[in-house]
């Protein structure tokens, strides 16, 4: 590509300065000794031993780990289902209805969303708690599971599935051993996007949930309401760092299977 | 069987959770305030038969809508929304554009890297990110020590808790949400374009205006409505960092439910704020369906 001009490299500078400085700010005050969170008093991990102390940010953690785990599974599969369904499913009846329920959710403002599904779970009269902020979770989270999914069922061969229904699978088992290892990466980049979500939502959840359930969203929420806190920034640091991790990772294990899989077509393609 | 089951069970399962809840909302807000668990009357009685669907839906009426139209707190939102989300659309494009059109510009070995950058914050907690500002914004905060360390200002300004904040914060959470389209369409450009014009006497800034933006119309539209529609509705970023100034109706929405408990009132103002959305959201999908079909 030709000239790289120093507009360029200025707007990048400034556009990821932005983007980053304020989560940098956080991260080294998150290590500041004094209580007062805009006044820089030495080095110290004081906050992230008080965090592992306080029992009441740990419990919001393990229910919101217990929530994403199961909706972001639940999501995963029915995401997956729709996708195949909107691909591959041809015409049936209602399909422009079920398309839309599926893009609609992916805009929908939270407020509206948390709204409606609790005058649901009160109208059923289900136990709010745990159970309902996992529904409401899977609801949402499926809709971009399938989005996900969906792109990468667009660009995929349909003659390798035709070839194993050729050969005498089931469409289960042409679903199970061909497509399934073909659109794997897209399922667990969809299930790493609805656990995510699942973790970060604060306003639905705060919907939907009864006094049984506090996940940590709603924890750090009651408590930056009253304003800077050193504890959340130990806390949001740790969020950080778990999230990059995990999103290195990934990026890194599907360059490699998209790597390993290249080759073996590439070896196919020769024999 | 097997083929019935696959699309019937998330089917089914969007049709539960997903429409009967807005045709439950629709309900609510034609309903009267109530003292009683769950706040509202009447309530579909469907033991009663026949008789009973009779009586309740005699008993539904627009009260609520007129009480909307009447008390001006709320269409006053609604057009605060509307003209934040607007103008906070035009800011993220402003900031976004070059950031794309760099990223575009950028060597082809870098590219990954630079998108991963921008898709990263993504995957952080929204929540974090608008707190992060908190400190940087606030009176004894960050901005305020930097400037006057420098000596450009001798009183802190009071940007926290005002509408320039609620800005700042929607074009923080939402860059990369305008960034990333508008990337996708400036990368697919073919230079070759960019250099006949100059060849036939473009310069190279009348060639950016005539042929570069032109043709990352799509992008910058798609990046527009991502930005637009969700920011309508956003609670989070004005309850953070915006003041009693700030106006905006996903708030209005939040505070009617948690605070006053006025469920039928709040059930309006959603289906309100759900028909204002119907038209952004009908031209986004129009732009995302023309785009498909260019693309093929």
């Amino acid at each position: 590509m030709r000239r790289f001009s120093w507009i360029n490299a200025t707007s990048l500078t400034l556009g990821f300065a932005f983007l980053y400085l304020p989560m940098l700010i956080l991260i080294v005050y998150s290590f500041n000794a004094s209580k007062l969170v805009t006044v820089w008093a030495g080095f110290s991990t004081r906050w992230y031993g008080e965090l592992l102390r306080n029992d009441a940010f740990l419990g919001a953690a393990w229910v919101t780990l217990k929530v994403a785990v199961l909706s972001s599974t639940l999501a995963t599969i029915l995401g997956t289902m729709a996708a195949h369904v909107l691909v591959r499913g041809g015409r049936f009846a209602g399909r422009t209805l079920f398309s839309g329920m599926i893009y609609a959710p992916l805009v929908m403002p939270e407020v509206i969303t948390g709204l409606s599904l609790l005058l649901l779970f009160i109208g059923i009269g289900l136990d709010r708690g745990i159970v309902t902020i996992v529904l409401a979770h899977t609801t949402f989270s499926m809709c971009y599971v399938s989005v996900v999914v969906s792109s990468r069922l667009v660009s995929f061969d349909r003659a390798l599935e035709e070839a194993a229904l050729d050969l005498g699978c089931t469409p289960f088992q042409a679903f199970r051993l061909v497509t399934l290892p073909i659109i794997a990466p897209a399922v667990i980049s969809g299930w790493l996007l609805a656990f995510t979500l699942s973790l970060d939502d604060l306003v639905i959840a705060s919907f939907v949930t009864g006094p049984s359930a506090t996940t940590l969203p709603m924890k750090i929420w009651s408590s930056v309401r009253l304003g800077v806190s050193p504890e959340i920034n130990a806390l949001s640091t740790l969020l950080i760092g778990i999230v990059t991790l995990g999103v290195i990772t990934a990026s890194l294990v599907s360059k490699r299977a998209i790597a390993s899989r290249q080759r073996d077509e590439q070896a196919a393609q020769q024999t | 069987m097997r083929r019935l089951a696959v699309i019937a069970l998330p089917y089914l399962w969007l049709l539960a959770l997903f429409l009967v809840p807005f045709v439950i909302v629709l309900k609510i807000s034609l309903s009267d305030t109530a003292i009683a668990i769950p706040p509202y009357t009447p309530i579909l009685d469907l033991s009663a038969g026949w008789d009973g669907l009779r009586d309740f839906v005699a008993d539904l009426d627009f009260e609520n809508f007129a009480f909307l139209a009447t008390d001006d707190l709320y269409w006053k939102a609604y057009l605060s929304s509307l003209r934040i989300a607007f103008v906070a659309t035009v800011l993220t494009l402003l900031v976004g554009y070059p950031v794309a059109y760099a990223m575009a510009r950028a060597e082809e070995s870098w590219r990954p890297l630079l998108l991963m950058l921008v898709i990263l914050p993504f995957w952080t907690s929204f929540l974090i990110r608008v707190y992060s500002w908190m400190g940087i914004l606030s009176q004894e905060g960050y901005l305020n020590q930097l400037l006057m360390g420098l000596g450009l200002i001798d009183q802190p300004l009071t940007i926290l808790n005002t509408n320039a904040a609620v800005y700042i914060g929607i074009v923080y959470t939402y860059l990369p949400f305008m960034i990333l389209p508008i990337y996708a369409t400036l990368e697919k450009l073919d230079t070759s374009l960019l250099e006949a014009a100059e060849d036939l006497g473009c310069s190279r800034m009348s060639a950016f205006w005539l042929v570069t933006v032109p043709l990352s119309v799509p992008g910058i539209l798609a990046g527009c409505f991502l930005v637009f529609i969700p920011v309508i509705g956003e609670f989070v970023i004005p309850s953070l960092l915006g003041g009693s100034e700030t106006l905006m109706i996903g708030k209005v929405l939040w505070e009617e439910f948690f605070s006053n408990r006025d469920w039928p009132v709040a059930s309006a103002v959603a289906v309100i704020l759900l028909l204002i959305l119907i038209v952004p959201i009908v031209l986004f999908q129009r732009n995302e369906q023309k785009q498909r079909e260019a693309g093929g």
